[in-house]
């Protein structure tokens, strides 16, 4: 998750020092990312270097210095919400990579390792269907009194008028979760019923092919080559 | 201790006999207590229909128990089955199943007008029911006056009219866009957590998610199952901590 375009798009609205923007950030997104102080501040001050953000003044007296966005960083804004997010770099995925590598590693239960994760992760979806109803049902309250509450200042991390927008941004975060859980199960359903249809066939699974065990030892050779020609034994210095 | 509003305690069910017999259903044991909601999610053919057509009384199982409130419908004639049917169990359909001639609060009158209660009180009992599940604006009007939601909204008021308290709902959410899906499944949840008990067969695991426990069938047999979940608020803690 890129942190600098998040800090970018909430100082648009207008400047804030680094613990604000951290609030800001979690209250936004339900505190599914947590950002902590010291990663905001390396964030600001690699956009400050980059002409992105500029501090609006001197430290008040508090020693916080507030950041507004230049020229250059409401463009980065502009442009980052008339952008796809890129979807090119396939992020590691810890559960695909087991089971890829569960079907591959002989002795290994694939079918339990499947339902092992069903199970959780229904549970985890369970768990945030729970929190969804009680954000609809504080919105449904709300909408039942609606002058319950009053703006009460300028302090925008308690800003009732923001309130019902960073409910809906929760809202959608958790939907998302939800969205992403929910294909989780679907997909690991599929991957028992394929693991099933697979062991119906008269071949045999197994773990190396000749293949792999080729190209890794041809990789490795060549690895070794480098390593000599450059004077130094990188698998020693692995280890 | 709660008697379990359901129970199912060792239950097969086979179709046929001999060579071609079929274990629709193979020793599964289930309870649920009032005020509990649980899902039933299988593939096609896991015995899911079956499961919920036992619960119900329309079929009976071949060995093993079903008891509904206490009752065990083995030791019941057919009349007894039926009256406990129409007495203690709710159903809810797929294709909500209201009569189309019929208004809202005449549908689900309809029950209790079959169960002997006189026009007007049967109207009346309706119409509460209606009111209490925030339904009121919809009573007057015909199903085909209505949305798929507000139906199968209509037909859950008609599972619970009277004095029922186990509501059997198959794929209610299966002819429904998400969001009236879930419009549907909020009043489900609300129903339950009034203390209703209700047995929700679903292949979709994001509406799975409302119940308290999921039970996943395959051939006939129960593979799997959640336990209860730990309360949103210990999430929400670890969430933000």
């Amino acid at each position: 998750m890129s942190v600098k375009q998040g800090l970018l798009a909430l100082l648009a609205e207008g400047p804030m020092y680094g613990a604000q923007l951290r609030v800001e950030f979690e209250e936004r997104t339900g505190g599914t990312w947590p950002l902590n102080v010291g990663q905001v501040y390396t964030t600001l001050a690699r956009l400050e270097r980059d002409g992105l953000v500029e501090p609006t003044g001197e430290a008040d007296a508090e020693g916080r210095i507030s950041y507004r966005l230049t020229e250059a960083g409401s463009a980065e804004v502009g442009t980052w919400w008339t952008t796809p997010v890129d979807r090119d770099n396939t992020p590691r995925d810890e559960l695909t990579i087991k089971l890829a590598l569960a079907v591959t590693v002989p002795g290994v239960d694939v079918a339990t390792v499947a339902q092992t994760q069903r199970t959780a992760t229904l549970k985890h979806l369970h768990d945030l269907t729970r929190l969804k109803q009680q954000v609809m049902r504080k919105q449904r309250d709300a909408e039942r009194v609606p002058n319950a509450e009053t703006p009460t200042g300028d302090a925008p991390t308690a800003s009732p008028a923001g309130g019902a927008d960073h409910d809906l941004a929760w809202l959608l975060v958790l939907e998302n979760l939800i969205f992403t859980a929910e294909a989780e199960v679907r997909w690991l359903d599929h991957v028992e019923t394929r693991l099933h249809r697979e062991s119906l066939r008269p071949f045999p699974r197994s773990g190396r092919t000749p293949e792999a065990a080729a190209r890794a030892a041809a990789e490795d050779t060549a690895y070794r080559r480098e390593s000599a020609d450059h004077g130094t034994d990188r698998t020693e210095a692995r280890r | 201790m709660t008697t379990p509003s359901l129970l199912l305690d060792e239950v097969t069910r086979v179709h046929g006999t001999g060579e071609t017999a079929v274990r629709a259903l193979d020793g599964v044991s289930l309870e649920v207590m009032p005020g509990e909601l649980v899902a039933v999610m299988g593939p096609s053919g896991s015995g899911k229909s079956t499961l919920l057509n036992l619960a119900g009384g329309l079929d009976l199982a071949t060995t093993g128990r079903v008891v509904i409130e206490g009752e065990d419908l083995a030791t019941l004639s057919a009349k007894g089955i039926a009256r406990l049917r129409r007495r203690r169990v709710g159903f809810v359909f797929q294709d909500y199943n209201l009569i189309p001639s019929l208004t809202a609060a005449e549908n689900v009158a309809l029950p209790l007008e079959l169960d002997g209660v006189r026009a007007g009180q049967a109207r009346r009992q309706a119409r509460q029911t209606l009111d209490l599940m925030g339904l009121r604006e919809l009573s007057d009007r015909f199903p085909d006056q209505m949305s798929g939601g507000q139906q199968q909204r209509v037909a859950i008021a008609r599972a619970l009219v009277g004095s029922r308290r186990l509501v059997l709902a198959d794929e209610p959410t299966g002819a429904l866009d998400s969001h009236t899906g879930e419009d549907v499944l909020r009043v489900l949840r609300e129903r339950c957590d009034e203390g209703v008990a209700g047995l929700l067969v679903t292949h979709e695991a994001r509406h799975a998610a409302w119940a308290d426990r999921v039970v996943f069938l395959r051939d006939g047999v129960v593979v799997d199952s959640t336990g209860r979940a730990s309360a949103a608020e210990d999430l929400l803690t670890s969430s933000t901590r």
